[in-house]
């Protein structure tokens, strides 16, 4: 028994990965169908946008690129959703240029699965460099930084942006990112206008913006994968109340599936590799 | 010696007016503000056209690389396409230039991102090892937060709690730590930019 402890301890590098590759992909075909329960910071998110009154606007930053969409796309998509059911109108801008072209994906599902309007259930406004400029532009006049949207309309014969001039008019800003981005958008946003804000950003980055949901700087947040299929799990079951269940989508939820059995062998890895490593001290000191 | 002092004082001046207009809620104050954001806005648009130029000598310049002549040609191949497409037939939801982005660009870049799941596998089961206290203590603290950010972990009666705990109070406690002292540090290096005593970015 103890051999062979010792001989799991130094598994060959390819065993490792075709256990993970099998590992992930398992989920991925035989769907698990777990439940997703939601977290606090989910669930404030959620709550505050569906509690939003009809016709209000909410601003999403698609801060990313196809690096970091496994997790993020999916908060974009059930963002949007959530949003055009509840008839909240999500304005759609992007700090990086990468960010607009998977804005302009998660948009197109809304369109094709909700029957959702360009320029009046939403709108996409596209990218602007400029960065800490761009986020005290809109503080000032978003007509002045995005004078029309992504495809060239003007803003002002846009209906959905009829009422909308700064911050002041927008419910709640969202930004999505796998960077420190969503701080800037505190430093700025959040600091000189008093925007009220939430973020989506990846889990490896997770742990870096709990000391701004403490002070209440972000009002909720999605964290990683799980909060994607938290929120995704929450979207779904509102579609499936509203009889519209073709239009629900399942990329966070399966992908947090092959995400937790992935996390399970790196888990039990661990567990062998400090078994085999207490075996091997134990019989260099006999 | 010009080449040194002008910047300076470029960054002098507006370091200064700059901060001061934070404070002063003058109409004065307020359309230096609106010239800044737009000039703010116009500088990154032309950082884009630096770095599109950057790219294109960079790989220029290995085409005479046997070694590394195909990599650098399909990269200005690439470009080249993608621009032509976005400029022919424009980049709307339904573009080819959008396609080839969906299709082809994203997955290829994420896929890259993702390979990080078998490094991560192999080094946890060579490295995290229980060597020392401090080891251990990771180690379970590390055991812990990765058990409870799976589905499954939402299944065991207080897990998901444990994890609200070890993220809102001792990782908070450390993380608020660094955010300051990085703050303090970002402010000191602000002005020593400003006063001209860090002269890096200059060019050593």
């Amino acid at each position: 028994m103890r051999d062979f402890f010792i001989k799991l301890a130094s598994l060959n590098r390819t065993v490792i990965y075709t256990i993970i590759t099998i590992g992930v992909i398992t989920p991925l075909v035989i769907p698990l169908n777990l439940k997703q329960k939601m977290s606090p910071p989910t669930e404030r998110l959620y709550q505050y946008i569906d509690t939003l009154k009809p016709g209000s606007h909410i601003l999403i930053s698609t801060d990313y690129d196809p690096s970091t969409m496994p997790e993020l796309q999916p908060m974009t998509v059930a963002l949007i959703k959530h949003a055009v059911m509840r008839r909240v109108i999500p304005i759609v801008v992007s700090l990086f240029p990468q960010g607009v072209a998977l804005s302009l994906d998660a948009a197109q599902k809304a369109k094709e699965e909700l029957n959702a309007r360009p320029d009046t259930d939403y709108v996409i406004l596209g990218y602007k460099p400029g960065f800490s400029a761009v986020i005290l532009g809109i503080g000032e006049d978003i007509r002045k930084i995005f004078p029309s949207n992504y495809s060239g309309i003007p803003i002002d014969s846009i209906p959905a942006m009829k009422n909308v001039k700064t911050y002041k008019d927008i419910a709640l800003s969202i930004s999505l990112s796998g960077s420190s981005t969503p701080l800037a958008w505190v430093t700025y946003a959040y600091t000189k206008y008093n925007e009220k804000l939430a973020c989506g950003v990846t889990a490896v980055s997770a742990a870096d913006f709990y000391p701004y949901l403490q002070t209440g700087q972000f009002i909720g947040a999605l964290m990683g994968m799980k909060g994607a299929a938290e929120y995704e799990y929450q979207v779904n079951k509102l579609l499936k109340k509203r009889k519209l269940g073709a239009a629900r989508s399942f990329f966070a939820i399966r992908g947090m599936e092959a995400n937790s059995i992935a996390h399970l062998l790196i888990m039990l890895f661990i567990v062998i590799g400090n078994i085999g490593y207490f075996l091997m001290k134990k019989r260099r000191e006999v | 010696m010009l080449q040194k002092k002008v910047p300076l004082a470029i960054v002098f001046v507006f370091g200064i007016v700059s901060t001061v207009q934070y404070f002063v809620p003058h109409p004065l104050s307020q359309a230096y503000y609106d010239l800044m954001l737009k000039w703010l806005i116009g500088v990154g648009s032309m950082a884009i056209f630096l770095a599109l130029a950057s790219f294109l000598r960079h790989h220029y310049s290995k085409l005479k690389n046997k070694k590394q002549a195909p990599y650098s040609l399909i990269a200005i191949i690439s470009f080249l396409f993608m621009s032509v497409v976005g400029f022919a037939w424009g980049t709307g939801p339904s573009s080819l230039f959008q396609k080839m982005f969906i299709y082809v660009q994203a997955p290829l870049q994420a896929t890259m991102f993702s390979l990080l799941a078998y490094f991560m596998a192999s080094a946890s089961y060579r490295a995290f090892r229980a060597k020392s206290l401090e080891a251990t203590l990771l180690l379970v603290t590390a055991f812990l937060v990765m058990f409870s950010v799976t589905t499954f972990g939402n299944y065991v009666k207080g897990v998901p709690s444990l994890l609200e705990w070890i993220m809102a109070v001792p990782n908070m406690a450390s993380k608020r730590g660094i955010a300051i002292g990085v703050s303090l540090g970002g402010i000191a290096t602000s002005l020593k930019i400003i006063l001209g005593i860090e002269r890096n970015w200059l060019g050593g």
